[in-house]
């Protein structure tokens, strides 16, 4: 029944992008109904993936595909997991893109693929997460990666648009073969294209290892893990933001879904060393995502970047359990993998609310660089509010919800002493500390989102004139918000529940984690590390009702006259004006200043004599760019190669039939030779 | 759930607000005599709070909900900090609320809606602070955490009052992981409480302000709880740092008698920990801004040193 709810959610995202192409010529039903599905399927993962996470597996093989090979589906905890993951961003966001894409109303040529795109994506993405075998997969994993393909370009006319597309597209595809040979390794030793074979096969290391190696490199490249993250930054600001939301917010996941399946369920039997390459990815990961966030001034991009680095925490947790695993630790293995993927789930609700956010900042304002931003709290009330409880997630704060699964991956670390190995002691505090800077640098980036975007002085006419958007908006956003505060408030129950997985997957639970009740989320006992968020919760709520009742107690007191506003302290100078303001880049000057040597920054200072009167003050101009290094010191050099070689290579092609006569009897010739 | 408990983690929470103007009233004191000047009454600051807090508030014009919410939710946060920190008893059922990860993620919570506020109002100054504040913050927090990393291996636990049990059944002196953390915590509790060497709390001197900056166009009663809030949080350093790294006379038990002696006890500890401050803060002048990252570099190489001596030296 549960996998029937699951196969619904997937015709339900499949008939929204088709009911959009039969409507193509009634924007408003198209759009209604297109969502309207959307917002069902999504629903119906949300229902598929509860009942699978609390029940028991279910398969089923469709008559699909080869005539050899049909579809097998299934749904175990795993992807139950990440079916509700994919349910509660998809659900949010399709009430929300109903009242974004209300402006693309008037443009048939552009609505009709994003609504018949979106189905496919999110289709794609629900089938990956049911399919059982290597074909089915990789026909869900393309699907998802083309029709996403063109999401991204959907504001062709742009060229960064295009340009990020492309990359987009050759990276997802070179990530893709990476991943089809790790899937035909474990072909050729399960003797089948089913994973139930594959479960099976009795690798041996070195293959096992390269299978390993394999799926990391295809998926970790999905996933925008540093080096193979360069795609990210540019595909998922460009598309429209309830879909950068779902690429942000999800298809990373799916990527995290595919490693998870095929090293801790197909290859089974994990080895610490992966483990350690995994740790160190995500720790450079982390720190490099974050800080190249820091320094961005554009919002989307920021987030773009900022998921590179939630990725990158996401895949040192994973790491921290591989190597647990590998050295015998089945309880802080199962440990630091339910922080794994307790994280990945607090960062799709959270960057899903942040994209959603900006979007609704673009709506509005036409904007997205935070530098011609400013002052939106006082305009945007709701958006700026909810916004706000995004940025308080994504920073790690108590009591929502990054905090609670950033902190359990801290716990799991702490435990590093029971290895054997003193390197490894010693080496898995460093990575804390590395997560520990990231989470603070992300404190501060996302204060500069929102203190240089939200608060302070408009800085540009669009963002004067900003208004509040439409309830379908709100709501989407609010929905985000909600869940946010809940996953954080209430960390015991997710983590129960989130341990079913590593009860399929690793044969281990954590009794422990819930074994003082709900109230009390203690890991491993409860004189380890104990931490109660509804408490925490409560105590917060007891200090609003004080500060409410001391005001309440003393108003009558008080004159009844509002609060007297007078203008801030400008030095003497006179007049402040939005230019007067610190801006994005200034406020991550000091960092960008100490860290200086890790972005490729490109600086200009020009200074514009005064034109008239002595004394008046020069203008000076500062411009700073920043250019990804690993894209101008490792990408740029390879593709001018390949450009240079395909330039020599070239030479062959003449353009006179004579010379591909001859190559062609050279061929043959040659052919003939090694037949002999 | 006994109710004896939370009455006095009530009580002791209490204290530690109501405490927190005479530490500070302290340290100027140690600092006056040091620096040969008259010092002002033990109860100097509480006049000051009385004296804002019977004040009128005057906004900053363009300013938003978060300036006006900021005081009170930064005085909370940090009420809540005080409220799961072992100050003279470990029998408070709130202890197990929040370990020393969580207790650090309110001084966080805190401190983001201190830079919010300000860049709310939309001045230079405001700005100028917030991104100091969380740049020295940030380089501020993989010291904290390895400090937190190399106590919490040798106690094996996060939560400060197993820390604290553990420590006091410990013989310190073997332990010099434990004194490299000692160290490296202290010259973080002097970056995160802004001050002298880091930030100077007295100074109203434009290029040098990082915590004033964020604050400068509070007025009333929100200046009062912010400067409280500020008296608070270092008061609740210097307890931790008391109580983790020389915990002995900390009552276990909710008798009349350990609990004089816990606080009598706790009160000289603070005397000598702010004496140490002040003469610290008299012999050294502020440093530059960019000088900070190496400040703290050698916080982290300190807590780091610390748990490598545990990992080499102590561990199994």
């Amino acid at each position: 029944m549960t996998l029937q709810i699951a196969i619904g959610a997937v015709l339900g995202y499949l008939i929204s992008g088709g009911l959009a192409l039969l409507l193509s010529r009634h924007p408003r039903w198209q759009r209604t109904l297109a969502f309207a599905l959307l917002s069902a399927g999504g629903i119906l993962s949300i229902a598929g993936g509860g009942l699978g996470l609390i029940g028991t597996t279910q398969t089923q093989t469709a008559a699909l595909g080869l005539p050899w090979l049909p579809w097998h589906l299934r749904l175990d905890a795993l992807s139950a997991f990440f079916s509700l993951l994919l349910g509660l961003v998809t659900l949010p966001a399709a009430l929300y893109g109903f009242g974004y894409c209300r402006e693309y109303d008037q443009d048939a040529q552009r609505r009709t693929p994003l609504y018949i795109f979106t189905g496919l994506f999110v289709g794609g993405m629900q089938l990956l997460l049911l399919a059982d075998d290597a074909f089915s997969f990789m026909i869900a994993w393309e699907t998802m990666s083309l029709a996403s393909y063109f999401l991204v370009a959907f504001h062709h006319q742009r060229a960064d648009a295009r340009r990020a597309a492309f990359l987009y597209l050759l990276m997802a595809q070179a990530g893709g073969l990476a991943i089809l040979l790790a899937f035909g390794v474990l072909a050729t030793f399960g003797h089948g294209y089913d994973f139930t074979a594959m479960r099976l096969a009795a690798l041996p290391p070195g293959w096992a290892a390269l299978a390993f190696a394999l799926a990391f490199i295809g998926f970790g490249t999905k996933a925008g893990l540093v080096p193979l993250h360069i795609w990210l930054p540019e595909a998922h600001p460009v598309a429209p933001s309830h879909i950068s939301a779902l690429l942000s917010g999800v298809i990373v996941k799916m990527a995290l879904y595919g490693f998870i399946r095929v090293t801790f369920d197909l290859i089974g039997n994990v080895q610490w060393q992966w483990g350690v390459a995994v740790l160190l990815a995500g720790a450079v990961t982390a720190l490099y995502g974050v800080l190249y966030a820091l320094v961005q001034s554009d919002f989307k991009r920021l987030l773009a970047y900022s998921t590179i680095e939630n990725i990158g925490i996401i895949f040192l947790a994973l790491g921290l359990s591989i190597i647990y695993l590998g050295s015998g630790h089945p309880l802080l293995g199962a440990l630091a993998f339910v922080a794994s993927l307790y994280h990945a789930l607090n960062h799709a609700c959270f960057k899903g609310l942040l994209f959603l956010g900006a979007g609704a900042v673009l709506h509005n304002t036409h904007e997205t660089n935070l530098e011609r931003l400013g002052g939106l709290m006082t305009r945007m009330p709701w958006t700026g509010f909810l916004v706000l409880i995004g940025c308080l997630s994504i920073s790690s704060l108590p009591p929502f919800n990054g905090f609670a699964s950033e902190w359990l991956t801290f716990q799991s670390a702490l435990q590093a002493g029971a290895l054997e190995s003193g390197v490894l002691r010693a080496s898995i505090p460093m990575a804390a500390a590395v997560l520990a800077l990231t989470a603070a640098l992300s404190a501060m980036t996302f204060v500069k989102a929102f203190g240089v975007g939200f608060l302070g002085l408009p800085r540009s006419p669009h963002a004067r004139h900003a208004r509040e958007v439409n309830g379908s908006m709100r709501l989407g956003q609010g929905l985000l918000a909600l869940l946010c505060l809940l996953l954080g408030v209430f960390p015991t129950l997710v983590v129960t529940h989130i341990a079913a997985v590593s009860r399929l997957l690793l044969q281990a639970d954590l009794p422990s984690a819930t074994a003082h009740g709900w109230l009390w989320l203690t890991p491993l006992a409860a004189d380890k590390a104990s931490y109660s968020a509804p408490l925490v919760f409560t105590g917060m709520l007891i200090a609003v009702a004080v500060w409410v009742a001391v005001y309440l107690l003393l108003r009558p007191r008080r004159q009844q006259e509002p609060v007297p506003r007078v203008p801030a302290w400008d030095c003497g100078f006179g007049g402040l004006t939005p230019r007067t303001q610190y801006s994005a880049s200034a406020f991550s000057m000091p960092i960008q200043r100490i860290f200086r040597s890790l972005w490729y920054l490109e600086e200009t200072t020009r200074e514009s004599k005064p034109t008239f009167g002595i004394g008046q003050p020069a203008y000076p101009r500062y411009d700073v760019r920043v250019h990804d290094w690993i894209q101008v010191r490792l990408y740029e050099p390879i593709g001018q190669w390949v450009l240079a070689a395909a330039k020599r290579i070239g030479a062959l092609q003449t353009g006179h039939l004579r010379h591909y006569l001859l190559y062609s009897l050279l061929t043959l010739v040659l052919l003939l030779w090694l037949l002999q | 759930m006994n109710p004896t408990g939370w009455l006095l983690a009530l009580l002791q929470t209490l204290l530690f607000v109501a405490a927190a103007p005479l530490f500070g009233a302290w340290i100027k004191r140690v600092k006056c005599w040091l620096q040969n000047r008259r010092p002002p009454s033990l109860l100097q600051p509480y006049r000051d709070l009385r004296r804002l807090f019977s004040k009128q508030v005057v906004l900053a014009e363009h300013a938003s909900v978060i300036f006006r919410l900021t005081p009170y939710l930064v005085f909370g946060a940090i009420i809540m900090a005080a409220t799961v920190t072992p100050f003279i008893t470990l029998d408070t059922p709130t202890t197990a609320i929040a370990d020393a990860i969580v207790l650090t993620g309110f001084f966080a919570l805190a401190r983001f809606f201190l830079a919010l506020a300000g860049m709310d109002i939309g001045t230079a100054f405001g700005g100028m602070g917030a991104s100091r504040e969380m740049t020295v913050s940030a380089l501020a927090e993989p010291a904290m955490l390895m400090m937190v990393f190399t106590v919490s291996m040798v106690a094996s636990s996060t939560n400060l009052a197993t820390v604290i049990t553990s420590i006091e059944h410990q013989m310190v002196m073997t332990r010099p992981s434990l004194w490299f953390a000692a160290l490296g915590f202290l010259l973080v509790i002097v970056a995160e409480t802004g001050r002298i060497p880091v930030d100077n709390p007295s100074t109203h001197l434009e290029l040098t302000m990082i915590h004033e900056a964020m604050i400068l166009e509070y007025s009333g009663r929100h200046l009062a709880m912010l400067e409280w809030a500020a008296q608070l949080k270092l008061l609740v350093y210097a307890v931790l740092a008391i109580n983790i790294f020389n915990p002995w006379g900390i009552a276990h038990s909710d008798g009349l008698a350990p609990l004089a002696i816990a606080t009598a006890l706790m009160a000289g500890k603070l005397m000598l920990f702010g004496t140490l401050l002040a003469a610290a803060e008299t012999v050294l002048a502020k440093i530059r801004l960019f000088q900070v990252p190496v400040f703290l570099m050698l916080a982290f190489t300190l807590a780091l040193g610390g748990m490598l001596c545990f990992i080499i030296l102590e561990a199994g």
